[in-house]
This record gives structure tokens, C-alpha cells and sequence, in this order.
């Protein structure tokens, strides 16, 4: 309780502070909108679907991009996490090329692919691989060795031992890599779209920006703040659950 | 004399095979030279722009706006974070907010800052400043709200005042975890350098590629790739042994 009243009192001395100056003429800064326009436009964004599309684009390409790093790095990662010797060998490879920012593919990317989906998709893999790749790798090292004797004796193939043995003892593990992958999926798609690819809600604030429709763009940021949260929220409560009912199932 | 280990030469021989087998693709023609030049030309680019030494002037451009915007981001980060990890007060005040802005992705802040800064150094460093912070932030508030009870009674038992506290007890001890986040926040810095170099036309590598690639002279976009990916090792690198030697004590203890 004491959290919310004090929490709620520097934002609301700020938006009064800024709603009174530009009414009484203060302050007639063409880059400040007042907030009362900034709610009203944001709420016509949410009305006429604008707002609500973009935001389509822009979580199919970020989930998109998730899915193949997470099928990518899910299965290198257990297989480099059942040797040794092979993880010590592409080791140096993957270190040198994980410090290479995601962002700066964007170039290559929009010359492989042109604008659209799949450089947008891409970069996001690119960028989420890395850490589910690399917490897989040390995750099914740390599966009870015992347990992969047992996939020795019933013969399984790797398929069989990738559902049956690896997914089920490494998943907590895993699970947390999503997660983490799952925000920077988010942050990277919106970064491409405000770099420059043409659709999403990077590109709907940039083009706002442009436009000098400050309400509007001041709306957009103001959603994907509260989108941003809501998503954090979302995944830390699907990880505890997700777990539970993980050994639930066992 | 020891042998050299046979996995790091097959370590060394897997990267190795990965770049004959671009390069024999890229002679046969199987992948268009124009996506893939061949690494050899791509190196000898790289190559020729080390020794003529128009390297350096976009290296150094994007190295020190990543290094001030960075700098920015822990000085202001370390702040904050020290008045929240310490003081009840001021995280109540804070920290709601400062959750909700978090998720923001910084690039998204770009607009915001062209309005207000045009499309200029400080329009970056502000950038650069928003998105670095977190993890600086995040790691000292932790690092100040953890410090151990003893170390508390120890302080009270001297007397010390609160700004006595924070600087001889509570900074040192939350040092580790400071440094730990002042690493991440380095990465971040480099991908939001390079981010608004490309937006804003901000001369360094992030423009550079972006420019090599508008104009089709891939080897230089791969050039500049391969001199980014060398930066953003070499500071992670650089930063882990600072920790390193600063942090030599708590190892001897430990």
C-alpha cells in the first residue's frame, strides 16, 4: 500500500507539472505534447486498430524468430552438451562470433532477404540463439549421467533421447533461457523496425515521429512500455508454473 | 614442453573448414558473390583498410561513443541504485516507476530523442545512456541491499554516519556485483552505438556497414562486421580482467 502511494507520486507530480505548464502557455515546446492529447490518442490507436495491428507484426515476427533460435539452439545444444569433445572443438567458433551485435546484420540481412518478415525474423534468431544456445549446452551436461546410461541400454535413437531423456531433465534450465530469450526478442524486433524495415510498432512510432504526430508517438512508447510489462509479468509467472507442472507430469 | 592439445587444433580446424567451405561456395558461384563475397576478399579488405588506416577513424568514432555513453549510463546508474538499495524511502518513491519504463526497449527512445536533440552525438550518448543503465542499476541495487547484517553492526559499532557507511562498507561490498553488471551493460552500449550510428548517420562501424551496403560493396560490410565483432570481445575481455585484479581480494579471502 505504502509502495503504491508513494510509487504513484513523482509520475503524477510529473504528468501535472507537465499537463499545467502546457496549458498556461509555459511551455510551447513542439517536441512535448500534453498528456490529456497523449491519452486521447492513444486511446483512438487502441480504437481504430492501429496500434493493435502493429502490435501483431511486431510479437508474429519476434515469436517467429524466437521459435527458430529455440528449435536451433535447443538441439545444438543438447548435442553439444553430450560431447564434450565436439562442444571443445565449435567452441571458439561460437565465441567468436557471438560478440558480434545482432544489429549490425541488419545490413546483410536486408540485403539477403529485402524488407519484410524474414530479415526481421532472422536477426531476432540471431540474437536469441546465443542464450538459449549456450544454457542448453550446460544444462544437459548437468543431467545425471545415469540417466543417459539408461538411453544407452534401451538403444534409443537421439530423437527418442532428446524427448524422452534430455527435454525432461534440462527443461527448468532451459525454460529460464526462453524467458530471457523471449524479452530480447521483443527489444530486437522493435529495434529492427525503427532502424529501418517498414512495418510494426518501431516502424508506426518512428513514422509518427516523422510525421511530428508527438501525441501519437508519445502514445506508442507509452504502449509498448505497458506491452514491455505485461510480457515480463507474463513470463515470470509462466516459468514457476511451467516447472510445477513439469514434475506434475513426471 | 607440453604437446599442444589436439582439440585446439581441431577446434581451430572447424572454423577453419567453415571458411574454405564459404569460400569454395563462393568461387563455384554456388551463393551470389554479391551476398557472400569470398572471406578472402573480405580479409584482404579488412587487410587493406588496417594498413592504410581508414580503419581507425570509425573504429575509434564508435569505440568512444560506446565508452561515454557507457559511462553515462554507470555513473548515473551507480547513483540511483545506491539510493535505492539503501534507503526504504527512496525506493518506494522510485521504483514503481523505474519497473515500468525498464521494459522499454531503448531503441524505441530514439524518436523521442531526435526531437529533442536533432540527430547529434548527445542524441546517441542518451541513448545509449537509457539502455545501459539497467543492468548497472539493477546489479547495484542488489549489491546495496545485500550487504551483510554484520558488516551493518560493524559500522554502527564505529559510529559511522550513513554517507561513512555507504562509502567504506556498503560501495566495496557491493563492488562485485556492480562490475558484473557494468560488463552487461558494455554490451549493450556497443549494439546501441551501433543502432544509432546507423539511424542518425553517425560516423563509426555501425554506419559503415550500413553504407557498404547500400552501395553493394559487401566484402566492407563483412569487413566492418568482423572489426565489430573484434570490439565487442576485446571490451568484454578487457572489462573481465579489470574484475579480475580488482576484485584479488575477495579470492584470498574466499
Amino acid at each position: 500500500m505504502r509502495r503504491i502511494v508513494l510509487g504513484s507520486i513523482l509520475p503524477t507530480l510529473f504528468i501535472a507539472i507537465w499537463e499545467i505548464s502546457s496549458r498556461s502557455g509555459l511551455l510551447t515546446l513542439e517536441s512535448l505534447s500534453r498528456p490529456s492529447d497523449i491519452v486521447r490518442a492513444g486511446i483512438g490507436g487502441l480504437t481504430d486498430g492501429s496500434i493493435l495491428v502493429a502490435t501483431g507484426q511486431t510479437f508474429e515476427t519476434a515469436l517467429l524468430g524466437l521459435t527458430f533460435a529455440a528449435v536451433a539452439g535447443i538441439i545444438a545444444g543438447a548435442v553439444l552438451g553430450l560431447s564434450p569433445v565436439l562442444e571443445r572443438v565449435v567452441n571458439p567458433t561460437i565465441e567468436a562470433l557471438r560478440p558480434i551485435p545482432a544489429v549490425a546484420f541488419i545490413p546483410l540481412a536486408l540485403m539477403m532477404f529485402g524488407f519484410g518478415v524474414s530479415m526481421e525474423a532472422t536477426i531476432v534468431a540471431y540474437a536469441c540463439l546465443w542464450p538459449i544456445l549456450i544454457v542448453t549446452i550446460s544444462a544437459v551436461r548437468a543431467i545425471e549421467p545415469r540417466l543417459l546410461e539408461v538411453a544407452d541400454i534401451l538403444e534409443m535413437t537421439f530423437a527418442e533421447r532428446l524427448r524422452k531423456i534430455i527435454l525432461p531433465a534440462a527443461f527448468a534450465r532451459i525454460n529460464v533461457s526462453l524467458r530471457v530469450a523471449a524479452g530480447i526478442a521483443l527489444v530486437v524486433a522493435v529495434t529492427v523496425e525503427i532502424v529501418l524495415n517498414p512495418r510494426g510498432l518501431g516502424y508506426s512510432l518512428m513514422l509518427a515521429q516523422q510525421s511530428l504526430r508527438v501525441d501519437v508517438m508519445y502514445a506508442q512508447l507509452l504502449w509498448l512500455c505497458v506491452i514491455g510489462y505485461a510480457l515480463n509479468a507474463l513470463l515470470r509467472n509462466i516459468g514457476p508454473a511451467a516447472i510445477a507442472l513439469s514434475r506434475a507430469s513426471r | 614442453m607440453r604437446s599442444i592439445d589436439p582439440i585446439k587444433i581441431a577446434a581451430l580446424g572447424f572454423a577453419l573448414a567453415l571458411i574454405l567451405t564459404w569460400q569454395v561456395l563462393a568461387e563455384l558461384r554456388i551463393i551470389s558473390p554479391i551476398f557472400f563475397p569470398s572471406p578472402s576478399r573480405a580479409l584482404s579488405v579488412l587487410v587493406a583498410r588496417v594498413l592504410d588506416g581508414s580503419i581507425w577513424t570509425p573504429l575509434v568514432a564508435t569505440g568512444l561513443r560506446m565508452l561515454f555513453g557507457w559511462a553515462l549510463a554507470s555513473l548515473v546508474g551507480v547513483a540511483i541504485g545506491a539510493a535505492i538499495g539503501s534507503s526504504r524511502l527512496a525506493r518506494d518513491l522510485l521504483e514503481p516507476t523505474l519497473d515500468f519504463i525498464r521494459p522499454l526497449p531503448a531503441s524505441a527512445m530514439i524518436p523521442i530523442a531526435v526531437l529533442f536533440l536533432g540527430l547529434s552525438n548527445a542524441m546517441s550518448l542518451s541513448v545509449i545512456a537509457f539502455g545501459a543503465i539497467w543492468p548497472v542499476l539493477l546489479a547495484t541495487v542488489h549489491g546495496f541491499s545485500s550487504v551483510q547484517p554484520e558488516l551493518r553492526q560493524v559500522s554502527d559499532v564505529l559510529g559511522f554516519n550513513r554517507l561513512a557507511f555507504l562509502k567504506k562498507i556498503a560501495l566495496p561490498s557491493a563492488f562485485p556485483d556492480i562490475i558484473a553488471g557494468l560488463r552487461v551493460s558494455l554490451a549493450i552500449a556497443l549494439i546501441l552505438a551501433v543502432v544509432t550510428e546507423m539511424q542518425a548517420s553517425l560516423p563509426g562501424l555501425g554506419w559503415e556497414i550500413f553504407y557498404a551496403q547500400r552501395v553493394y560493396r559487401s566484402a566492407d560490410l563483412y569487413a566492418g562486421l568482423v572489426m565489430l565483432g573484434v570490439m565487442g570481445f576485446a571490451a568484454n575481455h578487457a572489462l573481465m580482467l579489470f574484475e579480475r585484479r580488482v576484485l584479488r581480494w575477495r579470492n584470498l579471502h574466499a
